[in-house]
């Protein structure tokens, strides 16, 4: 009886020493940021004026900014604003995007060729321009505010890209293999579609979270973030600006603090997509 | 050739006319109350009427739609309440900055990605093409605010260069060895961002071809490897180079703005923020509209030139 010939799995790229050590200052950052009220920090709004300008030290673990408040403190709760916006408009825009670009790219036809039209018609307007209007007039500003108009303002880029993953899952032969043997939708969708478009989707999501950061801080460069004296990364270094000359620690410690978390995330993105083996998506 | 261009142009104008619609709705668009913001204090029932009678949205709607692109093709944008100037004459002022510091930051990135993804395209994996890449995946995680202003701090603070430092802009006209210097910092930030993906997708894309069989044939004939890249490689891998610069320069604006506020350079971003701070309906509806619908026409050139260096893609 002759055995079936069995492929050996292919060697898939292994992760690296480095991609953990990422992971690792990732999940840093967000024991940082949610515990953030229980961990022996201080007051990041107190203003003690005996110590303005302060280098790191003992006591004040990087120093002090040009109104006394601890820069450490800040800097862990000011990565709350900026991780919680990432993961905010993320959800939203994935959570829309997502599922439309899936069902539209399986089932083509009106419904697609409709949504298609209106998503790429919504591309159209330069999303950064959108965002920073809409933001300037919907007053009073909050997070929240400003994680909804991101996340939808993203729905129609992450629509495109999923919806390009789907379309070439889709027409992979396991796929016309289940429809020929009778599949539902939904179990074509779930079982075959749905575990082939993850690497994809989650490498993008992570790219997506640190892109995010990244527009958080550029508004907040334009007065267009949180207000203070709530910290964020963002704000933190655009309030340094002013007092660069005198206190260049200002600058410094948040601007790293954002890039490591950015460098971190785009790394294990890539990595993940490496190890996963998937082509760059065109766009 | 013909049916594709023609198609493509029908399909810029159907983007530009969705754009001129939301353009002209952005005050129904926009969350919240725009109404109240833009009165400030002054708001009331009767001011909010008369500026949406002043906006030319008390008519039925359609025929404000007519009235407002009406004005628009005839170059009218309207008057800014807040600065007296016409915005069109706002706008133009402002965009042939915004223009040359595209045209800088991109030709210097340019310069640098090209010959750099091709010493690395050369040897895949190799010590330079490995240290090439950890460089520009570095420098992709820093944003360009963050860019700029350590930029500043080590040029204009730290090294005193003349007339590199916020609001140190000379216009073109006046001096053109001073317009380069106090515009080096913003073009060199962009640069930046703009290298690391030029860099990334014209390697990807030369190695790609780099393996096709037509290059195997080349190198048997006797070709340098030089010539192989430049002449024979290059062409095809463009393509994807070209369309990324077509979706990065669109993306260029946020960069941009962020570069011209910080730098205190009067280009278009300057401008949409200054209005949007001092919440200036008219300049903003009026920047949002021009600059989508550079970003389109940029789109569409970018779509013609990628025709030309591989028609392929018109036959599809």
């Amino acid at each position: 009886m002759a055995h079936p010939h069995v492929e050996p799995p292919e060697e898939k790229e292994p992760l690296g020493f480095l991609f953990w050590i990422c992971v690792g200052w990732i999940g840093l950052n967000l024991v940082g940021a949610i515990f953030a009220n229980v961990l022996p920090l201080q007051n990041p709004l107190y203003q003690n004026y005996t110590s303005i300008n302060v280098g790191p030290s003992l006591h004040h673990l990087l120093g002090t900014d040009d109104i006394g408040r601890d820069i450490f403190s800040r800097v862990v709760y000011g990565s709350r604003i900026s991780i919680t916006a990432g993961i905010g408009a993320m959800i939203i825009g994935f959570g829309v995007g997502a599922p439309l670009g899936m069902l539209t790219a399986y089932r083509r036809g009106r419904f697609d060729t409709m949504v298609t039209t209106v998503m790429y018609a919504l591309l159209a307007f330069p999303g950064i321009v959108a965002t920073i209007a809409v933001l300037s007039f919907w007053v009073p500003r909050d997070l929240f505010k400003i994680i909804v108009v991101i996340g939808v303002a993203s729905i129609p880029i992450i629509y495109r890209i999923i919806r390009a993953a789907t379309l070439s899952v889709a027409s992979r032969d396991f796929v016309v293999a289940a429809k020929v043997q009778g599949a539902s939708d939904r179990r074509i969708l779930f079982k075959e579609l749905l575990p082939n478009v993850a690497p994809i989707l989650i490498s993008f999501l992570l790219i997506g979270v640190a892109t995010v950061v990244t527009i958080e801080g550029a508004l907040a460069f334009l007065g267009l973030s949180v207000n203070p004296p709530t910290p964020s990364w963002g704000n933190m270094i655009n309030e340094a600006r002013t007092v660069m000359a005198q206190n260049p620690w200002l600058v410094i410690f948040p601007s790293v603090a954002l890039c490591l978390f950015l460098l971190s995330l785009n790394y294990i993105g890539d990595r993940l997509r490496t190890h996963f083996d998937v082509a760059e998506v065109k766009l | 050739m013909l049916r594709y261009v023609s198609r493509r142009l029908i399909q810029l104008l159907g983007i530009v006319f969705v754009i001129s619609v939301g353009s002209f709705y952005l005050i129904h668009l926009l969350p919240g109350n725009p109404a109240a913001v833009i009165l400030g204090n002054a708001y009331n029932a009767t001011t909010k009427a008369a500026l949406y009678k002043q906006l030319g949205l008390n008519r039925p709607v359609i025929e404000q739609y007519f009235i407002w692109m009406g004005h628009v093709l005839h170059g009218n944008l309207g008057t800014s309440f807040i600065s007296r100037v016409s915005v069109v004459s706002t706008i133009r002022a402002a965009l042939p900055i915004d223009v040359e510091l595209i045209i800088l930051s991109q030709t210097l990135a340019l310069l640098m990605a090209i010959p750099l993804a091709m010493v690395s395209a050369r040897k895949p994996d190799g010590p330079v093409d490995r240290l090439l890449s950890a460089g520009s995946f570095t420098l992709l995680s820093v944003p360009p605010f963050i860019v700029i202003v350590l930029l500043v701090l080590l040029v204009s603070i730290k090294f005193g260069l003349a007339n590199t430092g916020p609001s140190a802009y000379v216009p073109l006209a006046t001096n053109w060895l001073a317009n380069l210097e106090s515009l080096s910092l913003a073009a060199i930030t962009i640069a930046i961002s703009s290298f690391t993906l030029y860099f990334r997708v014209l390697r990807s894309d030369l190695i790609a071809t780099m393996q096709e069989e037509f290059i195997t044939m080349a190198r048997s004939k006797g070709l340098s490897r030089r010539r192989i890249m430049w002449r024979h490689a290059f062409r095809p891998s463009s393509v994807t180079l070209l369309g990324s610069a077509s979706v990065n320069i669109g993306g260029l604006l946020a960069a941009l703005f962020v570069v011209q506020y910080l730098l205190a350079v009067p280009g278009l971003g300057y401008e949409l923020i200054a209005a949007i701070n001092t919440s200036d309906y008219l300049l903003v509806q009026g920047i949002v509209f021009v600059v989508s619908v550079a970003v389109v026409i940029i789109n569409f050139i970018f779509d013609f030139i990628i025709n030309i260096v591989d028609p392929r893609i018109s036959r599809e």
